[in-house]
């Protein structure tokens, strides 16, 4: 019954969108007749999504074996926790998840939005209806969640064990609200195209969206990277996996829309190019589902995988995206570019900003495609981590340069010498750093000294822009702006440590034994076997010291079983400047009771995920201000007009 | 038809020593999971497993992989760089035995030129296209 009433919440709201899209084309076509009703039906799809969810998640929670998603992804063994997470861990769940974020925004535009004029606002919402309408298709033709099964299984067949993990119960929606939520800024950049009113009220309008969907791919970037650290058992935190391109694609076109929106909202500038990247944002959340849900790249990430599912993907992705941007091409003719600026001005130093994010963005599209177009030609070739870091990286820094000076210069037009002083500081700490490095640590590749070096620049620079600011009168998003950039700072300060100077010990122990990585002193006392919820593990008993002090680390080699798979869980120590990372695998080869073990010393890891986090918080305060932004003191005297 | 399984089984482990043999000393399995005792071999080593895909395992280097493939992989990386052999020649007779898709590093040659030349490209096009924005100085 609850699967048949989630169903019906589902097609009823298709058919919700459907009313939409038809008001909004009575609008296209000027008489506007059915216009009123584009406001209730979005608020209506969005509840009757959530209806449509929470009646899939109630059936993972009962575990009801009688449909086929629930038997063949959960099992009623399963921790509670991970039997909810199971709603979303598979295929049809997740894209249910997707659309029901995709409506709920679209609801949240017709309750919240007060900033745009009407024509604008339902247009916008009818471009939503018509992008949830191909995804509710999706669902309902090939891919029902609620799909029954007879006779019902006695138990389920269970979750891929390495998605059994707290960080992941909250990953994936987490990235899919960022994604969807970029959908939004399509929907407004098409209908202000449509509407002929691309401008700054359409900037301030659409900005607080795109920020909070900025934000939400920035913590789900974060999280997924610190997940794969810790859950794949082999110390890295970024693989240039093609699911995590998928991921980052979006963000880098977030992060340049982001930047340019606020150029069209402040100085009327950068217009054509403002909707060129709303709408490239949205074809990459829409090409990153499509990449992870096709199956089409082989990823470390791609649990569930289907290639018909993703040729339907693929068709409502092109279709999408092209119509969009035909609707640009017949458009941006009557959009102007807008104000003109110098080369040196704040409106420079965001075309920098935009150039490079879109340049990485394009390297990264090429390099994960790479590989498919060759095979169509007929060569197997990889385009991995060694191709990604060359490419990126030199770029990424170029990046940093610009954000050393970027947010200090005045609108329209600066000059240089101003900052003779700034520049002068900047040089002489990367300069001093880099060098320091280059000359006292032997063996340190030239990126992380670069990173090293502008990102201790960057850590002083990010907070330059307050200088000479009254704190207490200082806007909101201006403390953002500088928390962000500093979590940037922050964050390649981590990952260049990283990779510059971690240190790496691979042994076979028996009990009892010590062996030594970076300043630890790492003894094996014990090994046992431990017995979980719905796995079996071996566990050893680290005892790691350092300078008089003993800690404990317990790392895992688990077993599962129903689906069965084998794991490692390693077990980390957080200090300070770095993070000790221990893995124990199978026995040694020999027989002779010794066990493989796995040692890192990770100098400043875990920089990357709190810069991330600071990233995300910037973007968070710079919301709130947006948001609740106080109103002017109004020019004029009112008690003078009265 | 099981008798014949068996006795293909029988004849491949007899075969097996004299494959290694012909092969030249294979590595030691421990090289897997073992370091070099040459900080700087090891290193070397480690550059290069990073760039080898593991062809058992979804998008992850056999650095990174539990896979017993990727484990035979890393000892014979590791094997060939303590004999002294250089990178390159490694990542060559990889190449040569299991096919360019091992390789997470496409060559600069052919069509792996264009990879490696689109970020040059890109920037130039970038600034190319930026170039009307600006007003130029009166």
């Amino acid at each position: 019954m609850i699967a048949e009433t989630g169903l019906a919440a589902l097609w009823l709201a298709a058919a919700m969108a459907l009313l939409q899209l038809v008001g909004g084309l009575t609008l296209i076509r000027g008489e506007g007749r059915l216009t009123p009703v584009i406001k209730p039906a979005a608020l209506i799809q969005g509840a009757l999504c959530v209806v449509s969810f929470a009646s899939l998640m109630w059936l993972f929670y009962t575990t009801d074996l009688s449909v086929l998603l629930v038997a063949s992804n959960s099992h009623i063994d399963k921790p509670l926790i991970f039997k909810l997470a199971g709603t979303w861990g598979n295929h049809e769940g997740s894209m249910l998840l997707w659309v029901s974020v995709l409506s709920l925004s679209g609801a949240a535009i017709a309750l919240l939005e007060k900033r745009i004029d009407t024509r604008t606002l339902q247009a916008t919402l009818a471009v939503q209806a018509f992008v949830a309408l191909g995804f509710f298709a999706f669902l309902l033709f090939s891919s029902n969640p609620f799909e029954r099964l007879f006779p019902a299984p006695v138990e389920g067949a269970g979750l891929n064990p390495l998605l059994q993990d707290i960080g992941l119960a909250f990953h994936p929606p987490t990235l899919y609200i960022g994604y969807v939520g970029l959908s939004v800024a399509f929907s407004f950049a098409v209908a202000a195209m449509l509407t002929r009113q691309v401008g700054p009220a359409f900037a301030r309008a659409m900005r607080p969206w795109v920020l909070g969907a900025w934000i939400f791919l920035t913590v789900g970037i974060t999280a997924g990277s610190y997940w794969a650290y810790y859950e794949l058992g082999w110390g890295g935190w970024w693989f240039w996996d093609p699911v995590e391109n998928a991921s980052l694609m979006p963000w880098l076109a977030a992060t340049a829309l982001l930047h340019s929106v606020s150029v069209l909202a402040t100085r009327n500038a950068l217009r054509a190019w403002t909707i060129m990247l709303a709408l490239v944002a949205f074809a990459m959340s829409m090409a990153g589902t499509f990449l992870v849900r096709s199956g089409i790249l082989t990823s470390v990430h791609a649990f569930a995988v289907d290639p018909e599912r993703g040729s339907f993907i693929l068709a409502l992705m092109l279709m999408y995206t092209s119509l969009a941007f035909l609707v640009f091409a017949t458009r941006i003719g009557t959009v102007k570019q807008g104000e003109p600026f110098q080369i040196i001005s704040r409106e420079g130093g965001i075309v920098a900003n935009n150039i490079f994010l879109s340049v990485i963005l394009a390297i990264v599209l090429i390099g994960t495609l790479y590989p498919l177009a060759a095979e169509a030609m007929g060569d197997k070739i990889s385009v991995g981590p060694p191709y990604f870091n060359k490419a990126t990286v030199p770029i990424a820094l170029l990046l940093m340069i610009a954000l050393l000076l970027g947010p200090l210069l005045r609108w329209r037009r600066d000059e240089l010498k101003r900052y003779k002083y700034w520049l002068v500081a900047f040089f002489a700490v990367s300069l001093w750093t880099g060098v320091a490095i280059w000359r006292f640590v032997p063996g340190v590749g030239i990126f992380p000294i670069l990173g090293l070096a502008l990102s201790l620049a960057l850590a002083i620079a990010a907070w330059v822009p307050l200088k000479g600011r009254n704190l207490l009168r200082t806007p909101l998003p201006v403390f953002g702006m500088v928390i962000a950039h500093f979590g940037l700072a922050v964050s390649v300060f981590g990952m260049a440590a990283e990779s510059g100077f971690s240190r790496e010990t691979l042994t076979a122990l028996a009990p009892g034994e010590t062996t030594k990585v970076a300043d630890w002193q790492v003894k094996l006392d014990d090994v046992r076997p431990v017995v979980g919820d719905n796995w079996v593990a071996t566990e050893g008993q680290l005892v790691a010291r350092n300078k008089h002090k003993n800690f404990v680390l317990r790392p895992q080699s688990r077993q599962f079983y129903r689906p069965e798979q084998q794991t490692s869980e390693a077990a980390l120590l957080t200090r300070w400047n770095g993070q000790l990372y221990a893995v124990i695998a199978q026995p040694d080869e020999n027989g002779d009771g010794r066990w493989q073990v796995r040692l890192w010393w990770k100098p400043f890891v875990t920089f990357i995920w709190f810069g991330g986090l600071l990233v995300a918080f910037g973007g968070a305060i710079a919301l709130l201000g947006r948001m609740f932004r106080r109103p002017k003191k109004p020019a004029v005297n009112k008690w003078a007009q009265a | 038809m099981r008798r014949l399984v068996y006795l293909a089984c029988a004849l491949l482990m007899i075969a097996q020593p004299r494959l290694s043999l012909a092969q030249g000393s294979g590595p030691t399995p421990e090289l897997a999971n073992r370091q070099l005792a040459d900080p700087a071999k090891e290193k070397a080593a480690s550059q290069v497993m990073h760039a080898l895909r593991c062809i058992q395992c979804q998008g992850q280097s056999i650095a990174d992989s539990d896979a017993p493939m990727a484990a035979t992989m890393r000892a014979e990386v590791r094997q060939q760089i303590a004999d002294g052999k250089k990178p390159d020649a490694i990542r060559q007779w990889m190449i040569e035995r299991y096919g360019e898709w091992v390789s997470f590093e496409p060559d600069m040659k052919g069509s792996g030129l264009l990879l490696w030349a689109a970020p040059l490209l890109l920037l130039l096009l970038a600034l190319f296209m930026a170039r009307g924005l600006f007003r130029r100085k009166s």
